[in-house]
């Protein structure tokens, strides 16, 4: 089960889960990723060892792909 | 493919790249200005005390100048990582679970004795805090602190960590352009002016680049 999580004050929300051959859900959490990008949200992949990538599309292979804030210098 | 570069660059379109070479010289700099401002008070204590013994406690605050003014900008650069914000008690452990999932095991277990997230770079080993970072880089004794936060501070402080670890994965030079570059002094300078709950994670990030 793939998951599109946003951080936020709760800790983080799930926005939408799917499967590779769910084509419903997954289109679901296309829109679902597509507001979040509009909302000025930044798309991200975890591919653990240090690596992450930002991403503008959804991956359907995806295992979890986390939408956070931007960040600023303090 | 080269990895994207980090999103949050275009608000800072006229900083240059933040790489080693720039690192190497802001650590310099710093040198040089911390040698600045603490020879005048050593040379006048020294002259002072060869001129007229009896001027002994003007040559004490001289003295006391020149230890604590490099003592205030260590002060600065360690409180990028001391915590901030609202605790957020009650999303806090939805959020330390979520970070715990970015973290390797021994990362983890740092973290929360600590509350900062080490995470080893092609810079260096980086320390990350809820609204800073600390920079070890290799074979040097000196940190570099950044000031750097998320844009939601109504977050848990946990999800405010990770906002950055993810930024800093997805491009360390970015991350580091986009940061504020608040000081860079000696690690024991440093060290000092922490939290002592946050000292055993500086000694881990020495470890890791040595």
């Amino acid at each position: 089960m793939s998951k599109l999580i946003r951080m936020d004050a709760s800790g983080h929300s799930t926005l939408a889960e799917w499967t590779s051959d769910d084509t419903t859900a997954f289109d679901d959490a296309v829109r679902e990723f597509r507001t979040a990008l509009d909302e000025g949200c930044i798309g991200v992949l975890d591919q653990g060892a240090g690596q992450a990538e930002q991403i503008r599309e959804l991956p359907r292979d995806a295992e979890l792909v986390i939408m956070r804030r931007p960040i600023a210098g303090g | 493919m080269a990895a994207e570069a980090l999103a949050e660059l275009g608000a800072v379109p006229w900083r240059k790249p933040t790489d080693a070479r720039f690192l190497r010289r802001y650590a310099r700099i710093w040198l040089g200005w911390t040698v600045a401002y603490t020879v005048p008070f050593l040379a006048a204590v020294v002259v002072l005390m060869a001129l007229e013994p009896l001027a002994f406690p003007v040559a004490l605050a001289s003295l006391a100048h020149a230890w604590i003014i490099p003592e205030l900008y260590a002060f600065r650069g360690a409180s990028v990582v001391r915590p901030k914000g609202p605790r957020n008690e009650r999303s806090e452990p939805v959020a330390q679970g979520l970070l715990g999932d970015l973290l390797g095991h021994d990362a983890r277990e740092l973290q929360r004795r600590t509350g900062l997230a080490l995470e080893r770079g092609r810079m260096g080993v980086w320390l990350v805090g809820e609204a800073g970072a600390l920079l070890l880089t290799p074979g040097r004794s000196r940190v570099h602190c950044f000031c750097v936060r998320t844009t939601d501070r109504e977050l848990p402080p946990s999800d405010r960590i990770a906002h950055l670890l993810l930024a800093l994965r997805s491009d360390e030079q970015g991350f580091a352009t986009v940061a504020n570059h608040a000081f860079c002094g000696a690690r024991w300078r440093v060290r000092r002016r922490l939290p002592v709950a946050m000292r055993p994670a500086l000694d881990a990030a020495r470890a890791t680049a040595s």
